[in-house]
């Protein structure tokens, strides 16, 4: 290679001319690289980025829906929302979120399992969305909080409305409450119409009227900015609050049913023969339903559920007795109508039972007898003796058959959940269950309402309404109607599902009987039939639960309470023309015609007192 | 000295715009470039007055320097190129051992009266200085003087990279190239020299901070952090690909004015213009830069010695290179680096530097000896 090299002009031109062509077309190639990304994010994904900004712009908030109240029949509120105070927490708007729940912490008083509550209600709520964390703030923490806002970014303190119970445990079964959504209930409930909603009926009407009582959620669509503020309505549909809903249950008689059973647990029902509409449905202990709103704590919880009153158990629809005396009329119905008596036809009662060729005596309840009673008084006095040779003359088949269309061992079809069966025994169900034949001793004390039969008190109430009703069958419930947007609308036909085909002479009989139950001189509720302008039909009954060997005798000042019989009692009222119908369970409080008719002798005079037919 | 710089007196009596040495056809595309910046700051910054005030004044100044540098004889860049490199080099080495730090990075001087970033002025210093270097050998350059230049080039590239200040490093690299590219360089060395450069990217890659790894990775997969480090890319896609072929009207772009769009005034402006005016004003702006580009060759065609044609045609290289990698890196087709959008990015700096540069290049295009065609 020289060492020196001459410039040489023209080479150099030609070579910088061919340079400048290299960087247009390379210029241009690359231009066009850059226009064909631009078409590519413009023209073919504008669709998709056009999706994307508005999703940027544009957040979704739920318009929850407020409420329906609940109220009694005479339009008393049972179920009403106050505003509370409730600390929130916005997790958008937090860095750091354990940091601040830790801060928190030292401000207002928040518990472990309020932390708990709060992380599972995070997982249900969009990052913007305003989560609470603690639901129930006193006056105190207000204040407390207000002072150090300030420190606290995304976090504020809301207004909002809570279900408040302004009856607590008088009604807390018919109406039940409303909690906290569980994670179960998220699953199967519509996302888009409890996106705002935090609570959700649990039992009871606030349950089996969920969909009534929530109303719908609305919507807004707001214009937000990078960091979630919003500028704008862009556009909003307001939610439909939920409807009103009025109840046939009378406050006052679900007072005096509850103050009636006194120290005792138990079960009052009392209803409208002819509608169904239920007056009264009391289940005693009661709690206080307003502890579920905010989230019992688990301790309370399982304080409630193992104690041995068991409030949280709803008697009037699951609890399950055997009905004793009460379910001699039907007994007594079941003979007359099968023609297997002849109701003026006297048997005599020594004070047991024997069946041919067995030495085992069923006793009466009277130790020396009640002498010769024909049907009417075998009623009236309770004479166990002669429905025990009814009961065996009929055989359980009959029996069974009869019992059942009286609703015994069916649900009666209640606008409620958890309602139970019943036991209505027979041979084939023993066959089934136990793999044994039936034994004629069984009939027997099915006779008295013993042994397997077990039937719940609103089972009762509706046995007893067909009676009153002289067959008619009306379906219970405990909702009247309801009020959307100020128009009311019925919720039941209350018409009778059916109507069974008894004779009245027979239905007389019984129905006369009954009222000698009351008013008559040997009538075993007698005591509560003085100073009355009309007559009560009733019959006591005094439930077993605790066996007595044979040839022992029972005495209830011996037994645990928890042993002791049940006092029961039916009723309705005016006999001739009802209309109202009681079953009263006392647990453990011994003799029904002392510890269960007073209760539905003051429920009948102050529903016939104080309620115009 | 070179002969064709050799004082001559005018053979044809001159143009207005030859007295006062500026090229009309390169103001005017720079003048309306400039206009159709204001307005979209102004949307830009969401209607902030006060910051298009400032940048009009910026403006105002880049253009007085433009038009002063045009005054400068070629001359007098070319005899004072190797003086205002070395300045530049040291200026850089001061930069890096008094330089005060903003954002993390160490890129600024302060004189007590001036605070100012050495790499703008390198950004012309070492063009100027490889042209007339270049010049200097007969072309195409051989191996050693080529390999020179590289080694002027890599000298300031190397102490901007340092600071760190990868965007600025980028152009420089870019300008001193460009100017060793129409030298003639050969299609083969050209060929290796990229190769090695390639060869060299994973040693490179552990060379350079985690941030700027951060943003390569980044670039490659944004998705994969769409609320961090990814968000940049996103949005940015979001904002134009939501424009359309029409855009959605002047002030009108939600990603830009609800904030989803980070620095909408600045290096991710391009989004803005792209969400506003759409497919069509994208390419308005595309084709604007291209004529410009298309002005300053022709420029480089008609200059009358190898300096001027090599320093012409460097520039305006470059200036493309700003265009390409500024919108490359908005629409998603380059990793963030900061790099503005000349005339339209917010900010004094740069522009000032790159009007200085249409200077040079008009003072280039003006003192030719004039020849009656």
């Amino acid at each position: 290679m020289p060492a020196f090299r001459l410039k040489d002009a023209a080479l150099e031109t030609r070579l910088f001319h061919n340079r400048i062509t290299a960087t247009a077309v390379l210029v241009t190639l690359m231009t066009l690289g850059l226009v064909a990304r631009l078409i590519y994010l413009q023209v073919l994904g504008h669709e998709h980025y056009a999706m994307l900004a508005r999703d940027n712009r544009v957040k979704i908030i739920p318009l929850p829906p407020t409420r329906g109240l609940i109220y009694d029949r005479n339009g008393r509120i049972l179920a009403e929302n106050i505003s509370v105070y409730s600390l929130e927490i916005v997790p958008e708007q937090v860095d750091d979120l354990a940091g601040t729940l830790e801060k928190l912490r030292e401000v207002v008083d928040i518990s472990d399992e309020e932390i708990q509550r709060f992380q599972r209600r995070l997982k249900r709520h969009r990052r913007f969305e305003s989560v609470p964390l603690k639901l129930r703030l006193t006056e105190v923490e207000v204040a407390r909080f207000a002072v150090k806002r300030p420190f606290f970014h995304g976090v504020d303190i809301r207004a909002r409305l809570v279900r408040h119970y302004p009856y607590g445990e008088l009604v807390s079964h018919v109406v039940g409450y409303v909690g906290s959504i569980n994670e179960s209930e998220l699953k199967r409930l519509d996302p888009t119409e409890y996106r705002g909603t935090t609570h959700i009926g649990k039992v009871g009407v606030e349950r089996a009227y969920e969909t009534l009582l929530h109303g719908h959620t609305g919507y807004a669509e707001i214009e937000t900015n990078a960091v979630g503020r919003e500028l704008r309505v862009l556009k909003e549909s307001p939610p439909r609050p939920g409807g009103d809903l009025h109840l046939s249950i009378d406050i006052d008689l679900q007072d005096i049913a509850y103050r009636g059973l006194g120290e005792h647990n138990g079960a009052v029902v009392a209803m409208e023969p002819q509608t169904g509409r239920v007056l009264a449905l009391v289940s005693k202990p009661g709690f206080d339903p307003n502890v579920f709103v905010f989230g019992i704590g688990r301790k309370a919880y399982q304080e409630l559920r193992n104690s041995p009153d068991r409030p949280l158990f709803d008697r009037t629809l699951r609890g399950r007795y055997p009905p004793g005396s009460t379910i001699k009329p039907f007994i007594g119905l079941a003979g007359l109508e099968y023609g297997v008596i002849d109701a003026r036809k006297e048997i005599f009662c020594p004070g047991f039972y024997r069946l041919p060729g067995i030495s085992h005596r069923y006793r009466d309840w009277k130790k020396w007898g009640h002498g010769s009673v024909a049907l009417k008084s075998a009623i009236t006095q309770s004479c166990d003796v002669y429905f025990y040779d009814l009961a065996h003359n009929l055989g359980i088949d009959r029996l069974h058959d009869f019992l059942s269309h009286f609703g015994f061992g069916r649900r009666t079809g209640i606008d409620l959940g958890g309602e139970k069966a019943g036991l209505l025994p027979s041979r084939d169900w023993k066959r089934k269950t136990f793999h044994q034949p039936w034994y004629p001793g069984e009939t027997l004390i099915t006779g008295i309402g013993q042994g397997f039969l077990q039937v719940t008190p609103l089972q009762l109430v509706k046995a007893t309404a067909i009676l009153a009703n002289r067959g008619a069958v009306v379906t219970p419930h405990v909702a009247a109607y309801r009020v959307i947007d100020g128009k009311s609308s019925p919720l039941y036909l209350e018409e009778p599902e059916t109507r069974l085909r008894l004779n009245p002479r027979h239905l007389r009989t019984i129905i006369d009987a009954m009222v000698n139950v009351v008013h008559g001189a040997r009538g075993t509720a007698r005591r509560i039939g003085l100073g009355l302008d009309y007559r009560i039909a009733g019959k006591t009954g005094t439930a077993q639960v605790f066996t007595v060997k044979q040839d022992e005798e029972y005495r209830a000042s011996k037994v645990a309470k928890k042993l002791r019989d049940h006092a029961l009692f039916i009723a309705f009222a005016p006999a001739d023309r009802p209309r109202i119908t009681v079953a009263v369970i006392a647990e453990n409080a011994g003799h029904g015609g002392s510890a269960a008719a007073p209760i539905a002798r003051r429920l009948i005079e102050h529903y016939l007192n104080h309620q115009q037919p | 000295m070179n002969s064709v710089i050799r004082h001559t007196y005018p053979a044809a009596p001159k143009s207005m715009w030859q007295r006062i040495h500026l090229d009309p056809v390169l103001l005017s595309g720079l003048v309306l470039l400039a206009g159709i910046g204001l307005a979209i700051l102004y949307s830009a910054t969401d209607g902030n007055v006060k910051l298009v005030y400032n940048q009009m004044i910026r403006m105002g100044i880049a253009f007085g320097v433009m038009t002063g540098v045009a005054q400068i004889h070629p001359r007098s860049f070319y005899r004072w190129s190797p003086y205002l490199y070395g300045i530049g080099i040291l200026l850089l080495i001061a930069v890096l051992v008094f330089g005060d730090v903003g954002k993390g990075a160490r890129r600024w001087l302060d004189l007590g009266i001036v605070r100012f970033q050495p790499s703008e002025f390198v950004k012309i210093f070492t063009p100027m200085l490889v042209a007339r270097f270049l010049a200097q050998h007969p072309l195409p350059p051989q191996p050693r003087t080529l390999a020179l230049a590289g080694l002027f080039v890599l000298l300031p590239v190397l102490l901007i990279a340092k600071q760190p200040d990868l965007g600025t490093a980028i152009l420089v690299a870019a300008a001193g190239s460009a100017v060793v590219f129409f030298s003639g360089i050969s299609w083969r060395i050209l060929g290796g020299l990229i190769g090695a450069v390639l060869a060299a990217l994973p040693v490179l890659w552990t060379q350079l901070h985690d941030y700027q790894r951060d943003r390569i990775l980044m670039f490659l997969n944004p998705e994969q952090d769409p609320l961090g480090r990814g968000y940049h890319t996103i949005q940015a896609k979001i904002a134009i690909g939501s424009g359309g072929v029409w855009g959605k009207g002047w002030m009108a772009g939600t990603q830009a004015h609800l904030e989803f769009l980070p620095e909408p005034h600045t290096d991710f402006i391009f989004a803005v213009l792209a969400e506003e005016y759409g497919l069509l004003g994208a390419l308005s702006l595309l084709i604007l830069y291209l004529a410009i580009i298309a002005r300053g060759l022709l420029m480089a065609l008609q200059a009358q010695d190898t300096f001027s044609r090599l320093l012409c045609a460097g520039l305006t290289l470059t200036f493309f290179v700003y265009v390409f990698v500024n919108v490359g890196m908005v629409i998603g087709l380059l990793p963030v680096v900061g790099v503005p959008l000349p005339l339209i990015s917010y900010g004094g700096t740069s522009m000032v530097t790159l009007m200085a540069g249409f200077g040079i290049m008009m003072s280039l295009h003006t003192h030719r000896k004039l020849v009656p065609s």
